[in-house]
């Protein structure tokens, strides 16, 4: 039943140096272009709007998500095994309390405004667009 | 090892009586990540209120009003310019180069200049037109979101000059390294946060 004495005692034998992600020109080169591109695609979509709206808001949202990967595993070289795999462990901890945070608020905001009762003061949205004079 | 003295019948022992050695800064790394997952969050709680809050106007300017997106777009290119010459400024360091390092580094610090100038201007232009966070829920929302990631790159900067200072006295020891590292991993989320703030506010603002 007990352990081997010898694994426990050379399981703490390992290098004592620092671990460090190694990076490379490689992966920053890569990294940066597919950036660039992953960038550009979404400014050039909404200032000349060659698809509707929704087409454009789905595609854009698609490249940000993308693009946050690409920053990850290039620009924060985040692997499954750095730091014994507890970086990823946090990370995807933080991602799923990220998620039904903001799902969780717009979903719970939403019903709140649908089942509000009308305000007084409803008909000045109306007027929104002939109130914003100040605006150039 | 002390263990090999250990017979083959003795005790069993469920604690580990040596200790094994924690270098010194063994976990800096990890811990900082932590750091940035729990910035993470509250970075998503002020997206959280800008999707809620982003939409009530209150007869005031809309985002298709005042938001330029050639000046976002040169903002957020040299955003993206400062990653990748940080990226420089690491490769640097792993061939061992000060010199090359603290210029990497000021070659970030410019562009990160330069990304602040531009935003404190965009802010300047709004609040001179009364596109102040007083005005609605939604500018609230949006001074909040995008000045909390301004700040974050403020605190970026000083702590690059920093770094300079500290690599200049003491070289690449190992502290500094670490320093290097962490500041890379903090200067790189800080652009993931970005990817967030100009889909979501500003493209999506001009859509919406």
């Amino acid at each position: 039943m007990s352990r081997d004495p010898h694994a426990t005692a050379h399981a703490h034998d390992g290098p004592h140096e620092i671990e460090m992600p190694h990076a490379s020109m490689r992966d920053y080169v890569i990294g940066f272009v597919l950036s660039v591109i992953l960038t550009a695609i979404p400014f050039w979509l909404v200032m000349t709007m060659p698809l509707s709206a929704g087409a454009t808001g789905a595609i854009i949202m698609g490249f940000a998500v993308v693009q946050i990967v690409v920053h990850m595993v290039f620009f924060l070289h985040m692997t499954p095994k750095a730091e014994g795999g507890w970086s990823l462990t946090s990370l995807i901890f933080t991602v799923i309390v990220v998620v039904i945070m903001l799902a969780g608020s717009l979903w719970v905001m939403h019903h709140l405004n649908t089942n509000m009762m009308p305000m007084p003061h409803e008909p000045t949205s109306q007027t929104a667009s002939t109130t914003t004079g100040q605006v150039p | 090892m002390s263990a090999k003295t250990i017979a083959a019948d003795a005790p069993v022992q469920f604690y580990d009586l040596d200790e094994h050695a924690h270098p010194e800064g063994h976990s800096t790394m990890l811990g900082f990540w932590i750091y940035l997952m729990s910035d993470c969050l509250i970075f998503a709680i002020l997206f959280a209120c800008y999707a809620v809050l982003g939409g009530s106007y209150a007869a005031g300017p809309a985002p298709k009003d005042l938001f330029d997106l050639k000046l976002i777009a040169l903002n957020t290119a040299m955003l993206l310019f400062s990653s990748i010459t940080y990226g420089f400024a690491v490769l640097q360091m792993q061939q061992g180069k000060v010199r090359g390092v603290q210029i990497w580094l000021a070659v970030t610090a410019l562009f990160g200049l330069a990304f602040l100038g531009i935003e404190l201007y965009e802010f300047h232009h709004l609040i001179e037109i009364g596109a102040t966070p007083q005005r609605s829920a939604f500018l609230s929302s949006f001074f909040t979101l995008v000045g909390t990631h301004g700040l974050h790159v403020t605190f970026g900067i000083i702590w690059l000059v920093t770094l300079m200072f500290q690599l200049s006295k003491h070289g690449l020891i190992a502290a500094n390294k670490r320093r290097v590292m962490c500041l890379s991993m903090f200067w790189h989320f800080l652009d993931v946060v970005w990817i967030g703030v100009f889909t979501f506010v500003y493209l999506m603002g001009v859509l919406r």
